[in-house]
């Protein structure tokens, strides 16, 4: 069923089943041991390189049902209102699920080791490196649901822009806009918390996002704006 | 007949207004798809190995256990056994598999050997170089030996600007799909029209008309991306090979190592002037690496300020830095550096301050001399340099020091060929498509605008079509090129296409059509608004034959554009003299650029410029180890951009009117990048009271310049 769902799921998994140990030796993943393992290796996993660094799943717990992966396993991610199964390997990050398996790609790739805030979405509320999180990290575990997940395009529907990116291009804070879906996502977590910043505040809170042409004059101003144009809507 | 030629700026209801750049929305909502995004169906992910090492040679590559992995349907070898590569990140081969883990987990197994071969990773001295050095250019202008004997003040010193990277936020890279013969590319390039020819010339495609390039939106090139590059022919060959579509975007590290390298420029440089700043001779001994292969050139010294006794020698050093790329207005911020910053040694040297020795010698800039002058007036009164300024080394009490440093600038900036159609129907609707791309520069804007303009139409009632090879053929988007040339052919398209709607609606208004105009949404006898008919009404006269102008920028001079700009601009910094650190607190651009077709995207280009400026002036260097001839830093933590909190104050004033306008449109993206440097670097001399020989001005190089100026 999660298949179906998943039109880019490998069609090649390596076997995993019972005892069959080739599958699940010294190999380029990072482990994963039921729920508790999770937040621990999140950080190894950051940065692609050093996911290379495998670990060895200890003997004892092959097959015995605490092990999820290495292959592509069904998850339930929780995104902009509305559960999606997919069926990834553990070790996909939150963004390449986005972007890769789900078709949502405002959310942009560029350091990929949580650096310049290009994949920054909202997580539970808080601005997120998107390229640092394991989508098995934030999706339904133990029948609970997973962590509540916003991407750029569950702002408004199609056709609307939100007053954020509406201030964003009043001001022209975006020049070839790649930056632009993650300061949106920071500046929009930002405002739903603090609705009056001055510009020195701003450059604090933006400080996480980077821009190569130069915007940050535009969004400076823009984040002004748009906490003057948002504050009615929350009042 | 309407007439082609721009309209008076106060008669335009939208040039040269401010107005928001038409892909805006797309942007700021993130819906719209980047070469990056597109996610075609049944797509593979490919991958490149690259070479660890500097400098050496392919001895042999085995990718059998590669094509064994889960998930891989094609590799692609792209550096033949025999053959060398010449920089770390060098690209060898590339593997597509299903998905992009896959496809990484697959080019690890890719095994290649390699023979060393010896590296050179330093330019700093190239008395060290050896053999790796070529004389590019030697020149003697006037009589520079007698000149310095006529000078009454002499400054010596040595200024430079590393190797930095191009850094775009979407790497390299592209999405290639067959369809039987058919190739499309939805590639990230600065050059759509040119693309289809490179891959037929590579052999890929059988004819330029079976490629389609499509760019709606490009996340940066900055001067990186003319080319299809050998990883765009790889992933046209893997898709082919597959069966299937391919994305091949590079990874952070590699765009780094072997996307772009900005070439160096160091100098050695002498500079004499009378006691009253009459600048009377130059020498300079200057060198730099253009990559393996000496590119970008000699510089030409002194910049904008044409000393005309002069001696000048330039030598390249062959390094395995980097693939030497352009990068926004080459070689000009390295000559401005080297130029401006010998000129300020020389005045606070004279004891002058800097801006009157540059108004002292204003001539020698040439025929954009009452330009400088007015710029360096107008950038003055925003800075209040007048007040603010001091002599060399703030005197004030406490660690932190203040001081102010001026630098002029200039660029080209004529447009490019470029076509344009502009397509009238008989619903109303207008569209002007050319084969051009937006950078983010607000090229798409601009075509709106322009067409909007010459139809006397809002700008939402027209459509802009460009980034599809389909169109017709435009140049690549660097030096400035662009919006000179699609501001020509578009106003001439839409002319064009306009006179053919006034001839045919004239019967019906009983005029001739030389006497109507298109204004307000309307076709109007001109003088009598009260003959008219809505545009739609007018339109639908065609019938059912919409009506096709075409405009071609004009080869040679072309009255609607122009070129030639100056620039100046002025820092203001506060440097810690405990740790090093500088802080640029103000910085003023007064830039001109002909006749400014949209204010607001303009603006933007010079805020941009400015604060790319700021981040070279003190972060950007590609680090190598000369040991390994790798580079230290190939990832954004360490290859520093500055953040939105770590400048102060950027004022922008754009010169129009009278002198500006009627020049016709100029290229603005290269200028205002130049000048940075140079006025930063000048006013951390002025706050500390001694020179930071090279960019990037770090607090170790800060600290260094304050020890040695002690103990001087």
């Amino acid at each position: 069923m999660a298949k179906q769902e998943d039109p880019k799921a490998p069609e090649s998994v390596p076997k995993n089943g019972n005892g069959e140990k080739h599958g699940l030796r010294r190999r380029d993943f990072v482990k994963l041991v039921g729920g508790t393992g999770v937040a621990a290796t999140a950080q190894v996993l950051a940065g692609h390189k050093l996911a290379a660094a495998a670990t060895t799943v200890p003997e004892e717990l092959v097959g015995s049902g605490k092990v999820i992966g290495p292959g592509p396993v069904p998850m339930t991610l929780r995104i902009n209102g509305e559960a999606k199964k997919v069926t990834l390997e553990p070790r996909v990050t939150l963004l390449d699920a986005l972007r890769n398996h789900l078709d949502l790609t405002g959310a942009k790739k560029v350091c990929d080791r949580g650096t310049c805030g290009a994949c920054t979405i909202i997580v539970n509320g808080k601005p997120t490196y998107s390229c640092s999180v394991l989508a098995i990290e934030v999706a339904d575990r133990d029948g609970k649901p997973g962590a509540d997940i916003r991407t750029i395009e569950g702002l408004t529907p199609e056709g609307k822009l939100h007053p954020v990116s509406a201030a964003f291009v009043e001001n022209d804070a975006q020049q070839c806009g790649f930056c632009t879906p993650g300061f949106v996502m920071s500046c929009k977590a930002y405002l739903d918390t603090h609705h009056n910043p001055t510009i020195e505040e701003v450059k604090q809170a933006l400080g996480g996002n980077l821009c190569r042409c130069g915007t940050y004059m535009g969004v400076r101003n823009a984040v002004v704006q748009a906490a003057m144009s948002t504050k009615g809507g929350r009042a | 007949m309407a007439d082609y030629h721009w309209p008076p700026t106060d008669k335009c209801k939208l040039i040269g207004r401010r107005i928001s750049r038409l892909d805006g929305p797309w942007k700021s909502s993130g819906r719209i798809k980047y070469s990056y995004d597109v996610n075609r169906p049944n797509m593979l992910h490919a991958k490149m190995v690259f070479s660890p090492y500097a400098h050496a040679k392919v001895v042999s590559i085995d990718t059998s256990a590669a094509e064994k992995m889960p998930g891989v349907k094609a590799v692609e070898i792209m550096t033949e056994p025999g053959k060398e590569v010449f920089w770390e990140g060098h690209e060898v081969a590339a593997v597509a598999a299903e998905t992009e883990e896959q496809a990484r987990d697959a080019a690890r197994r890719i095994q290649v050997q390699y023979e060393k071969l010896p590296h050179l990773v330093s330019d700093v001295n190239p008395s060290k170089a050896g053999e790796h050095t070529k004389q590019l250019a030697e020149q003697t202008d006037g009589n520079p030996d007698q000149a310095f004997q006529q000078a009454e003040v002499v400054s010596e010193g040595e200024y430079g600007v590393p190797v930095i990277t191009h850094c775009c936020l979407e790497a390299h890279g592209q999405v290639a799909e067959w369809d039987g013969d058919n190739l499309t590319i939805y590639a990230s390039t600065q050059n759509v029209s040119g693309m289809p020819g490179e891959l037929v010339r590579a052999k890929i495609a059988d004819s330029a008309d079976k490629v389609r390039v499509l760019t709606p939106v490009m996340g940066g090139g900055f001067g990186s991306k003319f080319g299809a590059d050998t990883w765009g022919l790889a992933c046209a060959r893997l898709a082919r090979k597959a069966g299937r579509p391919v994305k091949l975007m590079l990874e952070r590290d590699q765009e780094l190592m072997a996307a772009g390298a900005r070439p160096s420029m160091y100098a050695k440089v002498k500079v004499g002037a009378k006691k009253d700043g009459t600048l009377v001779g130059w020498q300079s001994e200057s060198w730099g690496t253009g990559g393996p292969d000496a590119q970008g050139g000699a510089p030409s010294l002194p910049y904008v300020v044409r000393i005309p006794d002069r001696r000048v020698r330039h030598t390249t050093v062959l390094t395995n830095i980097g693939p030497a790329r352009a990068w926004r207005a080459p070689n000009h911020p390295q000559m401005c550096l080297i130029t401006m910053s010998a000129l300020d040694d020389l005045a606070a040297k004279v004891g002058m301050d800097p801006v009157e020795m540059l108004q002292k010698n204003i001539q020698m800039t040439g025929q954009l001399s009452k330009t400088y002058s007015a710029e360096l007036e107008k950038a003055a009164e925003l800075m209040d340099w007048k007040k603010k300024w001091h002599p060399r080394g703030d005197k004030t009490p406490g660690t932190i020091k203040k001081g102010l440093g001026v630098s002029i600038h200039t660029w080209g900036g004529a447009g490019h060929a470029s076509n344009c159609n502009c397509v009238i129907q008989p619903d109303g609707s207008v569209s002007s498509s050319l084969g051009s791309q937006d950078l983010g520069t607000g090229t798409r804007t601009v075509i709106g605008i322009i067409t909007a303009e010459t139809m006397g139409l809002p700008l939402e009632a027209v459509k802009v079509n460009i980034g599809d090879s389909k169109y017709p053929a435009d140049g690549a988007s660097g030096g400035s090129t662009t919006v000179g040339g699609v501001s020509s052919s578009t106003r001439r398209a839409a002319t064009a296409a306009l006179n053919q709607l006034l001839e045919r609606v004239a019967p019906s208004l009983n005029a001739k059509p030389e006497e109507l105009e298109a204004a307000d949404g309307q076709i109007r006898v001109k003088g009598n608004p009260s003959r008219a008919i809505s545009w739609k009404q007018a339109c639908a006269k065609l019938g059912t034959t919409p009506i096709t102008g075409v405009g071609q920028r004009q080869r040679g001079n072309d009255d609607l554009l122009s070129s030639g700009v100056g620039g100046a601009q002025m820092a203001e910094v506060s440097v810690d003299t405990e740790t090093g650190q500088v802080h640029v607190d103000k910085l003023v651009a007064a830039q001109d650029c002909g006749l400014i077709i949209d204010l607001k995207t303009a603006e933007s280009q010079v805020y941009g410029a400015c604060i790319m400026g700021i981040t070279y002036s003190l972060f950007e260097h590609k680090i190598m180890d000369e040991q390994t001839g790798r580079c230290l830093n190939a990832d954004m933590e360490f290859y520093k951009l500055a953040g939105i909190g770590d400048f102060g104050e950027i004022v922008v004033h754009m010169m129009t009117g009278n002198g500006f306008d009627e020049r016709g449109v100029i290229g603005l993206g290269e200028p205002p990048v130049i000048s940075p440097g140079a006025a930063i670097s000048n006013a951390v001399a002025n706050a500390i009271g001694v020179r930071v020989p090279t960019l990037p001005l770090t607090p170790d190089k800060v600290l260094s310049a304050l020890e040695k100026g002690a103990v001087a």
